[in-house]
Parts: C-alpha cells; structure tokens; sequence
C-alpha cells in the first residue's frame, strides 16, 4: 500500500486541459440539467399566499414524514441489504449460490404495484384477516393486526424493493475487498464479527452510500405508495398543491425545495466519499475462499437471506399469479404484446442512452477542471430524487419552446408551420428518462472508473492511443461490469416508470407499467396482474444476468472467461 | 552529435503554483539520464512534462528535433512517441503479458507484431509468464512487462517514474543495472526519475540533481560526487561533513586537520573564510599517524566500516574504513588526509 | 485527438437528427379531418370501447393519451397553439373548469348538445360538457347501521358518529367537489365546521382509495363512508369472490333526498383552443351523447347517463331513483382550491 499516496495525488492531477470532449461535455450535461433548473427557476414566480398556507398547515407535516420515511428506509435497506450480502459473500450454506442472484429480485418489482399486492393480502378485508376472523369468530375490532397502510408500512414496502441497491454495491464492495486485509485482520485477532464491522464494512462504505443515496432519493421521488397509503409526504404534497390548489408555480417551488434537499445529501454523501478515499492498489489477490456453515448456523443464515427474497418477491408474485389466472383472458391481447414490445423498447433505448452519457461524463469528469462542467455534471444527476411528473413538467417547457421557435421561423420563412417536433415524441420520453435516471448510470459508472487508476490512462495514452481509443480499448473492457450493471439498473428503472411516461408519451403509446398502473389505479387489482407480472418477468432476465456477471467480477477472475 | 531530448528553460506551473523554475538540460541519442532529488521536488513533474501529461507555461521542450511543448503548442501525448514505465506498472490487468507488450505495437503488420514480441522476450526473458495476466506476476516480472510494453514500439525517449521504488533494497541496484543493459543493448534514450543515488548512479550516465523545482547541476555522476556544484549537493550526493576552514592560498585551505590543498585554482580569495567538504574516503585510517580522533559511532558495511569520528575540538567526521580495522567506540585512532579533490563553500549566511 | 475533435459531436448530431426525423414524421399531427386526437383522464378501459365504436361508425381515427387531469392540462398549455390535441377528456369538473380559466377550450355552439346536456351539467359558454354522472353517495353497513338514521353528509359530522366514519383522502377531486358544493351551499365557516367534526368523527386516517373505504365498511372498521356509487357497482361485478362479498355487505344511502340533494359530479369533455379537428370533435360529442353511448357508461362502469331518458341498467335500478344536487357545476370548479385549503385547514389528511 505504500503507494496510496502517490496515486493519490496523480489522481486529483489531469491531463492538459485540452481534452477535446470538454465542450460536448459541458452542453451535453447543462442540456440534461435544465429540466431541473427550469424547476429550480420557478422561486421567481412567487405564490406568497399558497405558501403562507402551507407553512400554516401542512408543511411541517410534509417534511417531518418525508424525514421518518428516508429514516425509515434507509436504515431497513441498510438491513436487508448489507446482511446478506455479507453472508453470501463469505460463507457457504444451503441455496446460498440460488439466494446470490435471487436477492436481487425485488429490484424488478414496482414499489406501487408491491403497494397494491400486499394492500389486497394484508388489509382488514384481505385474506388472511378475514381466515383470521373465521376462525375465530373475532369481530374487526377484537384483534390486533399491522396495519399496512401506515408509516411503517410505506416504510416496509419500499424497503422492500428498494434493498437490492444496497444488496447489489456492497456485495460488490465485499467481493472487490482484498482478502489480505481482511486475513491480516483475522491474524491480528478479530473474529469474522469483529472482521466484519472493523475492516469489511469501513472498507465497503463508500459503495454502501451510494447504494444508500440512490434509495434514499428513490424514496424521496415516491409518489404511488404514499399516496396509496394516505401518507402526506413531500411529494404528495407536491401533487396537492398542484392538483388541488391549482398552482402549479407553488408545486414547483415545492420541488425546488426538495432538489435543494437533496443537493444537500449529495453534498454529504460527496463530502465523506473526499475524506475517505479507497484505492484498491494491490496488484495481487488470492481468491476468496467461502467457509461452509453447518447446524444451526446454516439454517439461520439460509433464514436470513432468503427472507428478503420471499418478502420481496416470492409472495406479491404467488398473488399477482394467482389474480393473473382469474383475468389472463381478458387482459392478454395483441395490445399486451405491444404493451410489452414498447416497454422493452423504451427500456433498451433509455438504458443505452443513459450508460453511454454515464461513461461519457463521469469520464470527462474526471479529466477536466472546470469548475462549471462538474457542477453541470453534478446537478445532471439529482434528477432521480424528483417525482417523474415534475421532471417531465421540465422537460416539456424547453422542448416546447424551442418547438415555437422553429415554428415561428418556419411559418415566417416558408409559411409553414412545423407544428410539435420535440414535444410529443419519443425524444421528449428518453430525453425525461435520462434526465430522471441518469444518477443510477453515473453513479455506477463512476463507481467502476475509479477501479482504473490514472497511470493506466497515462500509459494508455504514451502507448499512442487517443482519448477516444483509451475509452474503447482500456475503459470499456475493463468497466464492463460496471456498464453492465448501468444498464440493467436503467433498464429495469424504465421499465417501472410511470409518471413521466404517463403524461410525455405520444399518442397510442402504452406500456406495461401505464396498463398496470391504470388498472390497478381504478381499484381493479386482479386485472392489474398480467402487465405488473410482466413488468417483473421482463425485469427479472436482466437482474439475473447483472448478478451473474458481478459474481464473476471478483478480483483473479481471468477477464477473458 | 545530435540532442535527442532538449529542455530549454522549462517552467511549469500546476493551478497556479511555479513547479518547475527555468528547467534546461539535453540528453544525446542512446544516452540515459537520471533525475535526483528528494520527495516534492518536481522532478515526477519535469518526467510528466517531457511525457506531454503537463504543459510549460514558459521555455521549451524538444524531442528528436521537433518541439514538442512550449506555452502555447503540446503535442499530442500519444503523438510524442515516449514510452513510459510507471511506479505501478500500471499494466492492464484486463490482458495478458503479450496483450500488454502488443498494445503499443498497432501500427505494425502481424509479422513484424510477433518478431518485436519475439525480440522482448527474449531480451527480457518473459517466455514463462507471456500468457498468464498481470496479477499472476510477481513484482519483477510486472517490472519487466511494465518494461517491455514502453519500449516495444522503439520510442524516441522512455521515461521511467521511479520504476524500482516498490522493490526491495536488494533488488533495486541489481534490477538497475539490467535495466540499462537493456536500454544499452536497444539503443534506447531514457530518463529516469529517482530519490535513491545509488540507482540513479547504477543506471545513468548523467545525473540531474533537483530541488525545489530548479535543476542544481546535470553532470555525471562522478562529478557530482566529487566536484558537487554547490553545498546541497554536496551534501545530497553522499556523505561527508564541512569542516570550517580559511584560504590561504590560490590553491591551499587551512583547516584545524592542517593546510589541504587542491590542484585547481580556489574560487575564494585568500582570507575569506569557507566550509571544507570531506569525503569519507578522504579520511584514511592510519595507525602510524599522528593525528587522532575518537571513534564516536560506526557502522558495519560488509566489506568497510562508516566510522564517526570526534576529533579534540568536537568537529566530527567520517572515514570509510576496511572492516578487518574493527574499533570499539571511545577507541582514539589514528588518521590521515588524503584529498584529490579540495571542494570549498563560502559559509552559509 | 484530431479525428475526435471534429467527428464525435458530428456523429452525436446526425445520430439525433436522425432520430428527431424519425419520430417526427410517425407523429406530426394529421391535418385531415379523418383524424382526432384527444388527451384524456379518463382511463383507456374506461373510454375506449366507445372510440372504438366511434371510429367504426364514422372512419374518423382516434389518437389518444390518458394521464392525470392536471398534468394533460399542463401538457395542453405548454403545447399553446401547437398543440396535437382536439379534445379533452375529463373526470371531473374542476379540470374541465381549470382548462377553461386558462383559456384552453373553445366554445362549441351546438342546440343539439345543448338540448341533451342539462344545463347545470355544461359549461354556461359551452367550453364543456358533462358526458357522465358521478354521484357521490354513502355507503353503511346493512347489520351494524340502519338507514333511517342517515340523512345528509352534514349529518355524518354529528357526534353520533364518532368514530365510524372512513373517507379517502383530501386529496381525492370528488371528495374535493363535494366539500365545494357544499362551501356553495352553507359557507366557508359552516363547511369548515363540518369538516372538522367529520374529521374527528374519522374511524381511521383517510387511505386507499373508495373501494378500499367499502371494504373497511363491509369488515367492520367503520360504519359509514363516502364513495362514488361506481365504484360499489364494479365490486359488486368483481371477479375476486372477496370483494364481491364485501360490497354486498353495504347498503347504499342517497343523502340529502329531502333537501337538495346527492353531489353529482361529471366526467365531462371540452374541445381544446388549438383544436383543428373542429368538426370531428363536434361528432365525437355528440356520438358519446348518443343513447347507446350513454347506456354504455352505465353498462360498463356503472355511471349514471347525463342524458334522461336513458332506460338504466339492472345494477344502477337497483340503487333506487334519487334527486340530485342542481348545483350549477362550474361552482364545482371555482371553490376547488379553497375547498382544499379547507380540508387542509381541518386537518382532514
């Protein structure tokens, strides 16, 4: 490790500020962080009454819920994620190969159709309480039961789908950890506890918050639980004001205020990432050997690992299938099938766009000092904190203006009028999804570059090879797992989108997650089965595949296998 | 014959801070230089700045007759044709050890690919490890690729950052050597950046000393040792003290050892009083002596003793003795002045 | 670096030329009139059947998007005058009043519609009209509460119903229609009494959605709640054996019968400023006023016909005859954020 230091320092140097992609990079990133700064701009559009109204009545109450619910989900995905990353890192037990990738399941479910499913099995008229009351004879008010529609409810079914973030970085973070360290720790006397929250979690921190910012943001933007389960969170208070109230400058101001919330997180977050910085520096690793439990042990850590998979996963799945069978006949038809082809398309398109603009800025990122292009870069990624309808908001007023400027040009030049060409489009789709997922790209592409170590840029580039070369012949193969994951952490985010699909798509234009929405929306759960199962099926190919290529990411794996 | 690499007045600056003041040296074709000089001196910058990695802000750099940087042209890092060995290799642990040497050799036809390939691995003796991955290596075999790679595509410099720094002691001199075997065998020009003088001196025919971003001397090694431009250098190449002395003559100092005189003429004038630079080879052991000193510390060095010497006055120095003249400390021995060459420095302020 | 310079952002346009191109050309609104497009609330499910119908009828294609009320308001005023849409389609009458106030709708000046549209059901200019009727009504449990002691929604705030009372949330647009008409009726400060006591009369904090409010009824956590009667009516056809069960457990009360009767709400349609379909917008109308579209909604999702004398489905006959509110409906409209702030005020959640 002696040479921590001066990797250190050569990695806060950068090449000559020359770097030919500069420009692209900083249009491309103010591009992506206008939305949110036509947002940010709605303070100037004062609503001093509504306001006065709100901190009168509601307000403190927004932020005070939006408060215990991060809290809340936080600390649960902390749980359900770190633990069993752990476990099935280090140890070998029944179904531990299976619950490796299975954890990563939930990652496909949508927090509001989970919402629904568990609403149905767990509320007063649901199954199991209604078994209960039959078989007791109890009346409504004879016995106590959770109540899902709660805080804690709201709390539980986020956590619930929310976890495989932090399940999915940290589980990297432990596998990338060098076993020297952790075996130096073992012979200095630590037991695997103490080697654990010592050396393993520390070391892993930096991962873990990431995968922690992006629940807590993904939390924050949460619209369809909460208002589901009558919680006033700041983004029901958002939709409130806007819907109810009638002023959307208010609504907007609301979101500003919870972008400068998060530009605070991310600020922490980026702060401590500064203090602590890990560079894994050494060149060689002897490969981890996974101790095999027995006894009670081994059934205890199958317990805990697979109880996230069943309460995540397997349980809204055997419901959602079993409502799918009563309404398969009427619910699948041509249109499904279209249904499912514009999902995949949009999925695909959206995930490609947004990986490779991930690449693309968290490399030039890294390579440029200016101080304008990382803040562009910085806010381009908050977008995931704020609710998809505002950010589409966003994205139509500048689309739509420019479109009146080609317009007027148009109808004044050559007397024709070109009407919507950006507003309206697919363009207008991928241009919102990029703006609201392009954090999931950055960050893990980001997570990925800082595994190559600014002398093999160096080396790179005294060997002959241009910028553009080094990208495609050091970059991309050595970040593939990285790229990888970008892309199936978007894919899988497009694919559950809702709001900004909802109200930016073009005409005839439906996916799955709009018909399951729909459904599920007018209260007609069972028919809302078949488009939310085919969410998670269409989901689950590329989480399988994403956990399968981070098993063999581990250090000593030859890269070509 | 002709300058392979040319500095002239090289300045650089990083954020706004002067790294490198004035920077000027040149480097004949197939000669390899070696730049000395402690931590944070600037001498991994001067390296980066030949690289292309930094621009000068003033003064110029030429590499094989063209200028390659000054304030307001940089040629294209990858267009320079310098090679470069990093003090992590940073080898790319996604390829094999022939994936690694090959990356640089794009241009060349599959034929040409594989005969260059060939060549390096024969020079460096890689054939047991060609097709295993980086992280397989031991540290000297990463060297050797590391190597290998750099010099694969024949650049018109290579420039090494500290190549030897994460090997053992032991190692390093004897890795050193082959290294420039190697270079020598290839023709190579190199400049290479170190803080061990014993590498430096191993490997380079000619040695810059830096500090503080200036370029004290570029010499060979030799001189720097015994004709040492000024008292830091002195004092970083080698050891040795200064004993206070006063010139009496064009060539003559009188210090309290006796009257030393040197065979080129003293820059100080007579009377002026000016610090005497002994060398531990210049104190002899001699028990016939008349002149004594106390030993006050030793140390074993295999084959001589590094005796400390406290003479009656308190001055102390060094002698380089052979180590069958084992002394114990307090042992008063005798000694004898033998200096060829008489190095002398107005006192410090 | 040169090649990059010059080809990536070159590359990046062309690709998004490309695309913008593309998209353009499948998208660009269709100037004949064989064509309509229409931004709708209402849900695909609950609409389409009857475009259908309507483009088999008269070969006009519809084009249509379904999002929240609000948010396809948006949409329409940041489009302005470019905007692709002819019609707007609601379900209530706040959006259709909002996107008047913010002058997206043109007038349509038709005696036919006018002569089936009752006139507190349309707009008094005619920007919109009511297609549909939504009657907010109370829901109890048939063994727990006996019809004779409901009378209106200002009696659900009596104290006798402490405790027994479950509504959705503030949030919802019918809840917020209603508490309008009755800021209508009694005033600000009456209503905002009542509120509150409704609000401490509460069984549990507002969640979920009408449906879930029956099945908090039919189990026995509350006795009374507010719902919109279509809703009752698709559980009552549910393929799930459960909800079924629980809707059959409520009774239906149509409150206020002996003063001014249930709050009706519509879903309601307008025809947009920048519309260019005019005149097929103006057959759409009338089709969805046509008989057999009427009966559809009452059909198919239990709503109850705007136009009279449409005979009534089984389900709907069942629910008995009722009087409803007079209230002219843009009221509805113009007392919906006060309403809120009210309920806000009231703590009502």
């Amino acid at each position: 490790m002696s040479t921590t230091a001066s990797a250190m320092t050569t990695s806060q140097r950068r090449l000559p500020g020359r770097s030919p992609s500069k420009t692209v990079l900083f249009v491309l990133a103010s591009l992506i962080s206008l939305p949110l700064l036509v947002v940010v701009f709605s303070i100037f559009n004062p609503a001093p009454e509504i306001w006065r109204h709100l901190l009168d009545t509601v307000l403190s109450e927004y932020i005070s819920n939006s408060i215990k619910l991060m809290l809340g989900v936080g600390l649960l995905s902390l749980i359900l994620g770190i633990v069993p990353a752990w476990l099935t890192t280090m140890f070998r037990f029944p179904l531990s190969k299976q619950l490796e990738w299975a954890l990563l399941l939930p990652l496909a479910m949508p927090a509001y159709i989970i919402a629904y499913t568990y609403t149905g099995v767990l509320d007063a008229s649901g199954p199991i309480q209604t078994l209960i009351r039959d078989l007791t004879g109890w009346g409504f008010r004879d016995y106590w039961f959770p109540e899902i529609r709660s805080m804690g409810g709201a709390i539980t079914m986020l956590a619930f789908v929310l976890y495989p973030y932090i399940y999915l970085i940290t589980r990297a973070a432990f596998i990338n950890q060098s076993v020297c360290s952790l075996e130096a720790a073992r012979t200095l006397g630590c037991g695997p506890w103490k080697v654990f929250f010592r050396i393993a979690l520390p070391l892993a921190r930096p991962g873990i918050i990431v995968g922690l910012s992006l629940v807590l943001m993904e939390t924050l933007a949460d619209y369809g639980t909460v208002q589901y389960f009558g919680i006033s969170a700041f983004t029901t208070g958002i939709f409130r004001t806007w819907f109810g109230l009638g002023n959307s400058a208010a609504a907007a101001q609301l979101s500003a205020l919870l972008m400068i919330f998060v530009a605070v997180l991310v600020y922490v977050e980026y702060w401590s990432r500064q203090k602590q910085r890990y560079h894994h520096i050494s060149t060689r690793f002897s490969s981890l050997v996974q101790k095999p439990l027995h006894g009670y042990q081994a059934v205890i850590a199958t317990i805990v690992c697979s109880l996230p998979v069943i309460a995540g996963f397997i349980i809204p799945v055997c419901f959602q299938m079993y409502w799918a069978l009563l309404t398969y006949v009427d619910v699948i038809d041509s249109a499904f099938l279209t249904q499912i082809w514009h999902s995949v398309l949009l999925a695909a398109l959206a995930a490609v766009i947004a990986t490779a603009l991930a690449l693309f800025m968290a490399y030039g990122k890294r390579h440029t000092a200016s101080t304008f292009t990382r803040l562009a870069v910085n806010i381009s990624g908050m977008g995931y904190a704020i609710p998809g309808t505002v950010i589409a908001v966003g994205v139509m007023l500048p689309l739509a203006w420019v479109d009146k400027m080609v317009d007027s040009y148009f109808r004044s030049h050559f007397d024709v009028s070109t009407g919507l060409i950006l507003s309206g489009t697919l363009f207008a789709l991928l241009f919102a999804y990029t703006v609201r997922f392009l954090a999931v790209s950055l960050k893990t592409v980001d997570a990925g570059l800082t595994k190559i170590k600014p002398s093999m840029e160096e080396a790179g580039r005294s060997l002959g090879l241009s910028e553009f070369r080094l990208l495609r012949k050091v970059h991309i193969p050595m970040m593939r797992g990285s790229l990888l994951a970008a892309f199936l952490l978007v894919f899988v985010d497009v694919l559950k989108e809702l709001p900004a699909t909802l109200i930016l798509r073009p005409f005839n234009f439906n996916t799955l997650a709009i018909r399951a929405y729909e459904l599920a929306n007018e209260e007609r759960l069972a028919d809302a089965a078949c488009p939310s199962l085919a969410i998670v099926l269409v989901g689950i190919i590329p989480v399988i595949y994403l956990s399968q290529s981070i098993s063999k990411s581990r250090p000593g794996h030859e890269f070509n296998a | 014959m002709n300058s392979t690499l040319e500095l002239k007045n090289v300045s650089v600056a990083i954020e706004g801070c002067t790294i490198l003041d004035s920077i000027s040296f040149n480097l004949t074709e197939g000669a390899i230089g070696c730049l000395l000089g402690p931590s944070g001196c600037g001498k991994t910058t001067l390296l980066r700045t030949i690289a292309g990695f930094e621009q000068p802000f003033e003064g110029e750099v030429w590499i094989s007759g063209i200028r390659a940087s000054d304030k307001r042209h940089l040629v294209a890092i990858e267009q320079r044709q310098v090679g470069m060995v990093f003090q992590d290799f940073a080898l790319f642990p996604h390829m094999t050890v022939k994936e690694n040497i090959a990356f640089g050799l794009a241009g060349l036809s599959g034929r040409h690919r594989k005969q260059r390939i060939r060549e390096l691995v024969d020079l460096l003796k890689m054939d047991d490890f060609l097709n295993k991955y980086p992280h397989r290596l031991s540290g000297g075999q990463q060297q050797r690729v590391a190597l290998a790679r750099a010099i694969a595509s024949r650049p018109r410099v290579l420039l090494l950052d500290e190549p030897f720094a994460s090997m053992d002691i032991g190692l390093r001199e004897h890795l050193a050597r082959e290294v420039r075997e190697i270079l020598k065998q290839d023709g190579i020009t190199a400049v290479l950046v170190s803080h061990n003088q014993l590498e430096a001196f191993a490997m380079a025919d000619v040695v810059g000393v830096i500090n503080d971003g200036r370029l004290l001397q570029w010499d060979t090694a030799f001189n720097l040792y015994h004709r040492p431009g000024n008292a830091y250098i002195a004092d970083f190449i080698g050891e040795g003290v200064f004993i206070p002395g006063t010139v009496i003559g064009e060539k003559s100092v009188e210090t309290e050892l006796g009257i030393i005189s040197g065979s080129a003429p003293l820059a100080a004038l007579p009377g002026s009083p000016v610090n005497v630079l002994i060398r531990p080879d210049d104190i002899l052991h001699d028990d016939d002596s008349t002149m004594t000193a106390v030993v006050h510390k030793k140390a074993f060095r295999g084959a001589e003793f590094l005796y400390t010497l406290a003479l009656d006055s308190g001055t102390q120095l060094l002698s380089l003795v052979p180590s069958h003249h084992n002394h114990p400390v307090n042992e008063a021995i005798g000694i004898r002045l033998e200096i060829d060459h008489l190095v002398v420095f107005p006192p410090e302020a | 670096m040169k090649l990059m310079k010059s080809k990536t952002p070159e590359l990046l346009f062309s690709s998004l030329m490309i695309i913008l191109v593309s998209i353009t050309f499948s998208v660009t609104a269709d100037e004949s009139d064989k064509v309509i497009n229409i931004y709708s609330e209402r849900k695909e499910e609950l609409i389409k059947p009857l475009l259908d119908r309507f483009s088999e009828t008269t070969g006009i294609k519809v084009n249509m998007i379904t999002a929240k009320g609000d948010a396809l308001i948006k949409r329409l005023e940041i489009e302005g005058k470019n905007s692709p849409a002819d019609i707007l389609l609601t379900t209530d009458v706040a959006r259709l009043y909002r996107a008047k106030s913010l002058e997206l709708l043109q007038p349509i000046e038709s005696d036919v519609i006018k002569a089936i549209v009752p006139a507190n059901f349309r707009d008094t200019e005619s920007t919109w009209f009511g297609l549909s009727l939504r009657a907010r009504v109370i829901v109890y449990a048939r063994d727990r509460v006996d019809p004779e002691d409901l009378s209106s929604y200002e009696a659900l705030a009596d104290p006798e119903w402490k405790g027994r009372v479950c509504v959705r949330s503030s949030s919802n647009a019918y809840n917020q229609s209603l508490v309008s008409s009755m800021i209508v009726h009694n005033g600000l400060e009456v209503t905002e009494d009542w509120a509150k006591g409704l609000v401490d009369n509460f069984a549990r904090r507002p969640k979920g959605g009408d449906r879930d409010q029956i099945k908090a009824v039919a189990v026995g956590e509350c006795d009374v709640a507010l719902v919109n009667t279509y809703y009752l009516g698709g559980m009552l056809h549910s393929d799930i054996k459960a909800e079924k069960a629980a809707a059959e457990k409520v009774g239906l009360f149509w409150p206020n019968q002996s003063g001014r009767g249930a709050h009706f709400n519509v879903s309601g349609i307008g025809v947009t400023r920048s519309a260019v379909h005019v005149d097929a917008a103006t057959r759409l109308i009338k089709f969805l006023l046509n008989d057999e579209s009427q009966a559809w909604y009452a059909e198919a999702n239990y709503e109850y016909p705007v136009k009279s004398g449409i005979p009534a489905s089984a389900t709907l006959q069942a629910w008995g005859d009722y009087k409803a509110d007079p209230i002219k409906l843009d009221q509805l409209g113009q007392h919906n954020a006060e309403a809120v702030r009210l309920m806000d005020r009231a703590g009502w959640k």
